[in-house]
């Protein structure tokens, strides 16, 4: 029957785009108890690279750090001669200003018309520099180039890696129309991946970061797709009878496991990238969706309502038994493993309303770290201190970063549109 | 309405300047949003290349006669309700069902498509496999009543198609809903 009958596509293939229309602003709205303060002098020169809309560096840096909730920026008075990684640094001075680490640099012009840019790291308490870094960049990198900075000192100064180089994707609903998005974890370089009049949900990047596995509804029905960052080309990754849907990356990239009505109610089943190799894992009359691997590639959590209920359970990825993970409340979906493996992000109905919570596999305790009402689509930042979802605010849909101990709150909004289904993308080597 | 596409297509034969970095080259776009026939679907409402209704002066049956859209027949009531979660069909819609059953049975080469849908509250995944058990529900008792396989198609559209954009009960109740469409009017 016709029903399905794909449309007959005479795709719009746009090899570039610009994306500067309606970027993500945020807004952080608490922040953690003890941040460290931090100096982030102006680097000597950098208004050399201010051309073309160009913010600069260092203000860059001192943005990426404060949004993180984890850093205070120290307020640096305009200094002659302006410091750069080579001055002689006056620790009493900074001290004075009351900062425990500072940034000095500069950026210098070379004779290819790139420039240089090079930093160094001081603990003003210690009286000690940490290490520094020299990069060089044209005028279009400026934004990259200050997140790596940004990255450097986040991981000197706390032992974890800094996500500010990291890319997101969610999908904007303006009016009838779909858009899947990426963009930069700070909301810069926004970027359309795919545009539709019909659905598209559950954006997930592969572990290497060039491909987004996605659901879209274009021929009028849940389909998997694979569309790699850098081609404008889709590949059907599941179209079966009934609704495909719920695509994870297995930690190696080589295999997505998804959810599929083909054979009755919604199983869970693996799959090439290519659509080859298709092997069914649960054999339940429930619902089986939301699968998600663990990090170490041996678990696959997913949303079951086998026992009367959605709650949270777990299999071996190969197939086998499933384990009940979720006890307390009577709606608990969306798993989510920490990048680390010891925790579980998930969506819990807490009294009526619908939060993201935390649970920690090891000692069982869990721990809702939202204050909202329809919270939908968890997702840990690659270094997992934040966890980024989508909720509703106003009558809006709009994506919130919170941390993971709960006390560091972010909220990015869009102009117009609705905001929902966000994936954080991988760290980038 | 935001006509991206076009900007982006403009910029992109301006050969504007990119703002991508050598690590992060630019995301490629691809534009689906032409590709949907006007009218073809529940999503087309709103699309501006609606088109045109004409009036058909040259006979045929009168629209009255097709009990399909006769208010006084059981067969113009295409909704099912559901309770939040729930899948299981209510008394209340039994007759409705039953009536659906005879005309599928009574006219073999009707086709029926049979959209599930849910609320917005929860996971959107877990609400595509609730709405495809809500669809399937229907089609199930369809088929013991005595319609063919190949008459009725179930999908899902989970929570993606509210028929009420709101956020509060009122809407939340409206939209946990199977629909019983026939062809020509999905």
């Amino acid at each position: 029957m016709s029903v399905m009958r794909p449309l007959i596509a005479a795709l719009l293939l746009l090899a570039a785009a610009c994306g500067a229309h309606a970027q993500l602003s945020i807004e952080i709205t608490g922040a953690g108890a003890q941040r460290i303060p931090v100096a982030i002098a102006p680097l000597a020169g950098e208004g050399a690279l201010l051309d073309g809309g160009n913010a600069a560096i260092s203000a860059i840096v001192r943005a990426d750090l404060e949004r993180s909730g984890l850093f205070r920026a120290v307020d640096v008075p305009r200094l002659i001669p302006q410091p750069t990684e080579s001055s002689t640094v006056n620790y009493a001075e900074w001290r004075s200003r009351l900062a425990d680490a500072l940034v000095l640099g500069s950026v210098s012009g070379r004779p290819d018309g790139r420039f240089e840019v090079r930093f160094r790291l001081y603990d003003v308490v210690k009286q000690a520099a940490l290490g520094g870094v020299a990069y060089t960049l044209t005028r279009e990198q400026v934004r990259a180039t200050a997140h790596r900075i940004a990255d450097y000192v986040y991981e000197k100064l706390t032992g974890e890696k800094g996500v500010f180089s990291t890319r997101i994707a969610y999908v904007v609903k303006r009016g009838e129309r779909f858009e899947l998005q990426i963009a930069d974890a700070d909301g810069a370089n926004e970027q359309a991946m795919l545009v539709s009049n019909e659905p598209i949900i559950s954006p997930v990047w592969s572990p290497d970061g060039r491909r987004i596995a996605y659901v879209s509804f274009q021929n009028k029905k849940p389909i998997v797709y694979v569309q790699d960052v850098q081609v404008p080309k889709q590949r059907i990754v599941a179209n079966f009878k009934g609704s495909n849907s719920a695509p994870a990356w297995s930690p190696d990239g080589a295999r997505l496991a998804v959810a599929l009505t083909r054979d009755g109610s919604s199983q869970l089943y693996l799959i090439d990238p290519d659509g080859g190799n298709l092997r069914r894992l649960t054999n339940s009359f429930a619902i089986d969706t939301e699968p998600f691997f663990s990090p170490d590639g041996r678990w696959i959590y997913f949303t079951s309502d086998r026992g009367g209920s959605p709650q949270i359970y777990r299999m071996p990825s190969t197939g086998g038994e499933a384990q009940r993970v979720t006890f307390e409340g009577g709606y608990n979906v969306s798993p989510r493993v920490s990048p680390d493996g010891r925790s579980l992000a998930y969506v819990t109905r807490n009294g009526g309303r619908f939060q993201v919570a935390l649970l920690d596999l090891g000692t069982r305790q869990s721990l809702v770290l939202t204050d909202s009402d329809l919270d939908e689509s968890p997702s840990f930042a690659p270094n997992g201190r934040q966890i980024l979802l989508a909720t509703i605010l106003n009558g809006r849909g709009v994506l919130t970063a919170v941390s993971s101990d709960g006390r560091v709150k972010q909220r990015l909004t869009l102009s117009a549109g609705d905001v929902r289904e966000p994936s954080w993308g991988p760290l980038i080597p | 309405m935001k006509r991206i596409c076009t900007i982006l297509l403009a910029a992109a034969l301006a050969g504007c300047a990119t703002t991508e970095t050598a690590t992060q080259p630019p995301a490629a776009v691809e534009d689906r949003a032409g590709t949907t026939k006007p009218g073809a679907g529940p999503g087309a409402s709103g699309v501006p290349e609606k088109p045109v209704t004409g009036v058909d002066l040259t006979g045929g049956k009168p629209a009255g006669a097709d009990p399909l859209k006769d208010p006084s027949s059981p067969l113009s009531m295409r909704s099912i309700y559901y309770d939040f979660d729930k899948y299981d069909i209510k008394d209340e819609y039994k007759p409705v069902i039953e009536a659906h059953a005879r005309y599928l049975r009574e006219n073999g080469g009707v086709k029926m498509l049979i959209q599930g849908n849910t609320d917005e509250r929860g996971s959107r995944e877990y609400n595509i496999a609730l709405g495809q058990r809500r669809a399937e529900s229907v089609k199930k008792m369809l088929l013991l009543l005595g319609a063919r396989e190949e008459q009725v198609e179930a999908v899902s559209l989970g929570e993606e198609k509210p028929k009420e954009t709101g956020h509060g009960e009122e809407a939340w109740t409206r939209n946990r809903r199977s629909d019983m469409l026939y062809a020509g009017e999905y």
